[in-house]
């Protein structure tokens, strides 16, 4: 008995560990973003700023578009997560449904898929986007995001649809329902977390991606968070830090907000009590 | 979200609805003219917030006094500049006018990216700025690039620190050599405290720019017009005063080794270094960062055989090779590097102008945070060495920065270091040059 509180204790001292290794960065960052310079060369950091100062964040939003170029970030971040969802659902439907040699061969490209480096399609797509008339547009730049998104979006939701039991499909049927409603009104709901969770793995990695965005969006006006970052950095990595950290701070909030206001959803646990025993 | 039924038709309009934004309020305009007038794009990457202003305000008054031609200012940034150059090269993409630095224009230059800008320059800028910077920006005989602000590597001391040592201050007319600069450090250090810290997380350029002090030269063109790596006797003056400092005097901290520049400040503010040499614009974060009433002054960086020569890369300004308005884009270069323009842009970025009618404002020879000392040294400054080498890129990356790193750290001695640069970069080179 001592012995598995022993064990218990153990695991959530393990636990702690990690929540405190996670959440380090994002603290300091934090921080950070309120020290005045001269703090921020201090050789005895702290962790509370001794003189706290909104500095930092003005002067962030006096030299950066910040504003607008989140509203870019989230239109981009949405579009992608959401149609990467609407195309990932019925094409993970059908591989996991129809375990025919297409779709095992279709499973495999999705892996090798993810092994491309981005600087080995970059320059394809651009000329691509660039016939497109979609250089410079955060419509081409959410196509990217979409085909980026959706082999990983694709393999999880395949996941998903394997946990929903076919069983269920069959009662509905049996009870008369059409294949349409069958699907709409039994496996979409059950599908939801899944759903939720990839849309969410669209978004931040939509809402975080520099490289794509560096390179496809010429227009100030049209640049995404990620990309006017940088503009805090000089040569040599040399770093205006207050600033940066000021406005990487309100960059990190977006995804903390979507994440709360959707985690239940994935933890829902929406399969309990689904099927009959 | 778009789960249950009920919610389908809204789901569509959100989607229909974000596609509609995305596609009509956010798409790319194309660029080229409007209503008869010329766009210019011109891509900087100043960053700091005096440099950008310095550089919109440009930007407006030019678009103020010219109708005809605009001006559009992109912000770019250093961290990614090749990588997302060389894509809008690829794609035809590229801004009309781009601010790199003259050892990032040899890959674009010979890749036929950028515009010889000879004929396109008027003659006042071309005899303004001296030929060794223009030499910095000359590939295969065609000029890519107009240098225009440079950066010399200065000593940033603690001044309390070395006026209680009674140790002599170096001027730009009489600096430091090599040898009194390693014995000053010796005798600053002690109880836990060093005469310097070398930041040198990036050591390949910083090494070899110091060491055309002392007649390194590294690169050596044949009469065939290929280059070899030499490692000779005046080479290793300063990777060996580094490499004593820290393994054998225990002047300078080994820690510092990995850093870059920003790093050691804390450890220079708290009184744990007495001088750490770094780029003269890092004089704006000591002003910026340092307690009140820290005393710092700036120092020549040593002197060797050669005086106080040392290599830089300077900012430069090119027009792209694409660009249907070349002429335009030219005339728009010469008016932002008009002597009073070319202060005010040096003064932005706290580094020295190229130009020698820039160079003789008076802003620039004020003893204020060392400008005076700073300003003295542009006559010294040379084009790195191998910035027109091919393969020079792969050889710092793959041979010269783990060499030196190790050598540093006292992993290796000066032998095997000759070994690796020598043996090694030649066959990196080779490559290159078949």
């Amino acid at each position: 008995m001592k012995t598995r509180k022993g064990a218990r204790a153990g695991q959530y001292l393990a636990l702690l560990a990690y929540l405190v290794f996670l959440a380090f960065p994002f603290l300091w960052l934090i921080s950070t973003a309120f020290k005045p310079a001269r703090e921020l060369a201090s050789l005895h950091p702290t962790w509370i700023p001794r003189s706290p100062t909104l500095a930092n964040f003005r002067q962030a939003f006096d030299e950066q578009p910040l504003l607008h170029a989140a509203l870019n970030s989230l239109l981009a971040a949405l579009g992608a997560a959401v149609v990467a969802v609407l195309i990932a659902t019925p094409m993970a439907y059908v591989m996991a449904r129809h375990r025919t040699p297409m779709a095992k061969a279709a499973t495999g490209w999705v892996v090798v898929s993810q092994a491309f480096p981005f600087v080995l399609v970059i320059i394809p797509l651009f000329l691509v986007l660039k016939n497109l008339r979609l250089i410079d547009s955060l419509l081409g730049l959410v196509m990217v995001y979409v085909v980026w998104a959706l082999p990983f979006a694709l393999w999880m939701l395949v996941g998903y649809v394997r946990a929903v039991p076919a069983e269920l499909e069959e009662a509905a049927a049996v009870d008369g329902a059409g294949r349409a409603r069958t699907l709409l009104s039994v496996t979409a709901p059950l599908l939801a977390p899944g759903i939720v969770a990839t849309a969410l793995f669209a978004f931040i990695s939509a809402w975080n991606e520099f490289f794509f965005a560096l390179v496809l969006l010429k227009t100030p006006e049209r640049q995404t968070l990620p990309v006017v970052l940088t503009h805090f950095i000089g040569a040599e990595g040399v770093a205006d830090l207050g600033p940066l950290a000021a406005a990487a701070t309100l960059a990190t909030l977006p995804s903390l907000v979507v994440f709360a206001i959707i985690q239940k959803r994935i933890t829902g646990g929406m399969l309990a009590g689904a099927v009959k025993s | 979200m778009c789960l249950k039924p009920v919610r389908a038709s809204g789901c569509v309009a959100l989607v229909m609805g974000l596609l509609l934004l995305l596609g009509t309020g956010c798409s790319g305009g194309g660029g080229g003219s409007q209503d008869g007038r010329i766009t210019l794009r011109f891509q900087s990457l100043a960053w700091q917030q005096e440099s950008v202003a310095a550089n919109k305000a440009l930007v407006k008054e030019w678009n103020a006094t010219h109708p005809d031609v605009k001006v559009e200012y992109v912000q770019g940034s250093w961290d990614s500049v090749h990588d997302q150059l060389l894509t809008s090269f690829e794609g035809g993409e590229a801004p009309d006018i781009i601010h790199d630095a003259s050892d990032d224009l040899a890959d674009f230059a010979y890749g036929g990216y950028l515009a010889d800008l000879r004929t396109l320059l008027p003659a006042r800028l071309k005899s303004d700025i001296p030929q060794h910077s223009w030499d910095a920006v000359t590939f295969g005989g065609g000029v890519y690039g107009v240098p225009f602000l440079q950066e010399p590597r200065v000593l940033i001391a603690n001044a309390g620190w070395l006026k209680a040592s009674g140790v002599r201050i170096p001027t730009p007319e009489r600096p430091w050599t090599w040898d009194e600069f390693r014995a000053i450090a010796k005798r600053l250090s002690g109880k836990g405290r060093y005469g310097v810290a070398w930041p040198l997380r990036e050591p390949v350029s910083a090494t070899l720019n110091l060491s055309l002090s002392t007649g390194g030269q590294l690169f050596h063109r044949g009469a065939d017009g290929k280059v070899t790596v030499r490692f000779d006797t005046a080479d290793a003056v300063v990777p060996r005063t580094v490499h004593d400092e820290v393994n054998t005097d225990r002047s300078a901290s080994s820690a510092t080794l990995g850093m870059g520049g920003s790093d050691t400040l804390p450890g220079f503010f708290g009184g744990k270094y007495a001088m750490v040499p770094l780029g003269f614009s890092y004089r704006q974060q000591i002003v910026q960062q340092a307690p009140k009433g820290f005393d710092w002054q700036v120092l020549p960086a040593p002197a060797g055989a050669d005086g106080l020569t040392q290599g830089v890369s300077p900012q430069t300004l090119s027009i792209a090779a694409d660009s249907p308005h070349k002429k335009e884009a030219a005339a728009f270069v010469d008016f932002l590097l008009r002597p009073e323009n070319m202060v005010r842009l040096a003064l932005g970025d706290w580094m020295l102008p190229t130009g020698t009618e820039a160079l003789k404002d008076p802003a620039l020879h004020t003893a204020k945070n060392g400008w005076a000392t700073g300003a003295a040294l542009a006559s010294h400054l040379r084009p790195a060495p191998a910035q027109s080498v091919r393969g020079y890129p792969e050889w710092k990356d793959k041979v010269a920065t783990p060499a030196f790193q190790e050598y540093y750290s006292g992993a290796i001695g000066l032998a095997e270091l000759r070994k690796r640069l020598v043996r090694d970069g030649n066959l990196v080179l080779a490559r290159y040059q078949r």
